[in-house]
């Protein structure tokens, strides 16, 4: 039961990480680019769940909250970098 | 028992991320998408942690499982609104099909300034609180 759940899961989830990966090449604008960016780390971040769950090794956990906390200060950062004007209508 | 409900939380999760995710391809604007993206991926992570700390159900893991979607939870909408303010201000294109862009004449490109609306209120009442808007 579970191992099948677990089997759709990663699947829909490299569904997911492939449109994310289309908007991330695609993007027109930069800032389109960096929310692509963040939903690939959310999808990474519900990768590692999985995979935690798939393995038992629960210390995974800990590279999830890396993952979403170095996602968040990317995220502050790359608007920072935009508002102070950085690129102008790539 | 619990399996079931493990699974039912990853399967939700997961499929939150793909709608994230078909959002993010489909939609026509930067605010349509960066809709779709965080609210959606938001939810997705959250649900696939909760069904981490069912399935583990120890008190470290459901602390730390805890801790990410307060985290989540926090930050998601601070970066939503960054990430917007930032590609309004460097000039996206709205959607031909938005009708309402309030921001446009409050909004002033070259100063990079926000005006709020009520400065003249403000500079009128230079004595501040005195009369209480009484003569005006």
């Amino acid at each position: 039961m579970l191992d099948v759940a677990i089997n759709v899961v990663y699947f829909m989830l490299s569904l997911a990480l492939l449109f994310a990966f289309i908007r991330l090449t695609r993007g027109p604008s930069l800032a389109d680019r960096v929310v692509a960016l963040e939903l690939i780390a959310s999808v990474v971040v519900g990768y590692v769940g999985v995979h935690a769950i798939d393995t038992g090794v629960s210390s995974f956990l800990d590279v999830a909250i890396v993952i979403a906390l170095t996602a968040f200060l990317a995220a502050i950062g790359f608007a920072r970098f935009l508002e102070r004007g950085g690129l102008k209508n790539e | 028992m619990s399996e079931i409900f493990v699974s039912i939380l990853l399967l939700a999760g997961a499929s939150f991320m793909v709608l994230a995710a078909i959002g993010i391809v489909r939609l026509p604007d930067l605010p349509t998408r960066m809709h779709a993206s965080t609210k959606a991926g938001a939810l997705g992570a959250m649900l696939t942690m909760a069904g981490v700390a069912l399935h583990f159900a120890d008190s470290a893991v459901v602390a730390r499982a805890v801790a990410f979607i307060v985290f989540i939870l926090l930050t998601a909408p601070i970066a939503a609104h960054v990430i917007g303010r930032a590609g309004y201000f460097t000039g996206i294109e709205l959607w031909g099909g938005t009708t309402k862009d309030e921001l446009r004449e409050r909004y002033d490109p070259d100063s990079h300034k926000l005006y709020s609306g009520l400065e003249e209120r403000t500079a009128r009442s230079t004595a501040p609180r005195a009369q209480d808007g009484s003569d005006q």
